[in-house]
């Protein structure tokens, strides 16, 4: 997907003066993202296809992630100087939503994706080896994946970490154990987190990114859940070697807060709510189908339809406030560490997980005996499992807890307007 | 004031690394102030100089090394002053 061209402004019709250049071609760039949401709802067609193989088989969505390198979907973040198309965030949650409505698992991996290409994006436009990184990116359509996690008790408390970055000459070599990576067999790099040093405090951590041919993956524990079964989060040691200048200079205290908190927890959000949409999608074709039964009445379960459409109204408010409150806080990044900014995100991420949930959950009293089937067109069930992984996904009691340390000073801010 | 912020880290950052040790503008992030030893950190600031941190001047920035939270308290009370 090309970058939006420059324009000039047409001549006015007085014929007076040359034309002036437009710096930013807003109707340009509008049309481009236009074209990229159209390109996913391409790739959700397919990925609707194998979403129950997907499922069943607790398989990873080859065909969807063949179709989205195809219509160049995964460059899309990465600016215009690095040969990306420079997608806004509100487009990427977008196609987030419409992979998720088909398939939940081809848009959690899409949006884990988006996630560490941000990391890229935010800190790294004037790191040489990155920079040329992230142009690779949007030419061979990497797919990128995410080692946070950590065996010896660290788990998924992703700012701590055991193992550190071992200096060898112009290399580093760095080994973690018991890591869950999802997608890790299928991705063609992994960003990785680790100490400093191995001796640094286990919070001052670097995030290194390290491509396929220079690390093994040794299989530990296989991902067989009740959902999202298809993003394939099998546990391994990971083992790499690679040129220091790999390592991103930013510390990742600074990536955490600044660009992966937000991106996380707002495409996460984006993902549920196309479980949730396709849920209330669902519903509607049921109440649809019960009206025609009988012309001149109400089905009963119109009502609820009509409840349900409200919860989803106030979900999808949530995510374009988010997204919006992110896109005026980018770029300050005393806003984006503040303990509002976090605060804010930590509660989209509870308010959305816990939104799917309801959603899902209240589906079923409208679709029925049709929901609760597996083998019925409207069934629910996959939708539920998937939607059950949102509390758990950084358990929402992490969450919450992280939230509760800080309102021993923390004051809300009770404007409207902000 | 300095001083005072230095005894402030020491019974409450919990770093593990000794306070004396650190320059005035060395990342105490990376020093390992956590998130909640910051908090526990602003608690005994807002106690020690009697004051209140606003919502907007709770961020990273003013609490990442001695002197930005020297310059943050003074920002604070010559607002009040």
């Amino acid at each position: 997907m090309a970058a939006p061209a420059l324009r000039s402004q047409p001549a006015p019709e007085s014929g007076a003066g040359a034309p002036a250049p437009v710096l930013v071609d807003f109707a340009g760039a509008a049309a481009a993202e236009k074209a990229m949401i159209a390109a996913a709802r391409k790739v959700a067609k397919i990925a609707a296809e194998h979403a129950a193989d997907v499922d069943a088989n607790s398989r990873f969505p080859h065909e969807a992630f063949e179709a989205l390198k195809r219509e160049r979907l995964l460059g899309i973040m990465i600016p215009a100087a690095q040969g990306g198309a420079q997608a806004s965030l509100p487009t990427i949650a977008e196609i987030c939503s419409v992979l998720s409505q088909a398939c939940s698992s081809t848009g959690m991996v899409y949006a884990m994706h988006q996630i560490k290409a941000s990391s890229l994006v935010v800190h790294c436009g004037d790191d040489p080896w990155h920079a040329g990184f992230m142009e690779r990116i949007a030419r061979e359509q990497l797919l990128l994946a995410s080692a946070t996690t950590e065996g010896g008790g660290v788990g998924g408390d992703l700012r701590s970490s055991v193992c550190g970055v071992v200096r060898d000459g112009e290399d580093f070599t760095l080994e973690k154990e018991g890591c869950l990576i999802s997608y890790g067999a299928q991705a063609d790099a992994i960003l990785i987190t680790a100490r400093r040093t191995p001796e640094a405090p286990p919070s001052d951590q670097v995030m290194a990114v390290m491509t396929r041919d220079q690390y093994r993956l040794e299989r530990s524990h296989v991902w067989d859940t009740m959902g999202m079964r298809g993003t394939c989060s099998d546990n391994f040691t990971f083992a790499g070697r690679a040129p220091l200048p790999q390592v991103i200079p930013t510390p990742f205290a600074e990536i955490a807060a600044q660009s992966m908190l937000a991106h996380a927890h707002l495409l996460w959000a984006a993902i549920w709510y196309g479980i949730a949409a396709e849920a209330v999608a669902r519903c509607e074709s049921f109440v649809r189908t019960e009206a025609r039964k009988k012309p001149g009445s109400t089905p009963p379960s119109a009502l609820r339809l009509a409840e349900l459409l409200a919860k989803l109204q106030q979900f999808k408010a949530l995510i374009v406030a988010g997204l919006d409150r992110y896109e005026r806080a980018r770029g300050d990044a005393d806003e984006l560490s503040s303990m509002g900014f976090v605060v804010a995100m930590n509660s989209i991420k509870i308010a959305a997980s816990q939104s799917v949930g309801e959603i899902v959950t209240q589906a079923f009293l409208i679709c029925g005996i049709q929901g609760y089937r597996n083998d019925s067109p409207l069934s629910l069930a996959r939708l539920m499992r998937d939607a059950l992984s949102a509390p758990i996904m950084i358990n929402n009691d992490r969450i919450l807890g992280n939230t509760s340390n800080l309102l021993a000073v923390y004051k809300h801010d009770s404007s409207l307007s902000r | 004031m300095k001083t005072k912020i230095r005894e402030i880290l020491t019974k409450t950052a919990k770093l593990p690394v000794d306070v004396a040790t650190l320059r005035d503008d060395d990342d105490l992030f990376n020093a390992g102030l956590t998130s909640f030893g910051t908090v526990e950190l602003m608690m005994a600031l807002e106690e020690a100089f009697d004051l209140e941190f606003p919502d907007k001047m709770m961020n990273r920035r003013n609490f990442a090394s001695i002197s930005g939270i020297e310059q943050a308290l003074q920002s604070i009370l010559s607002e009040h002053a």
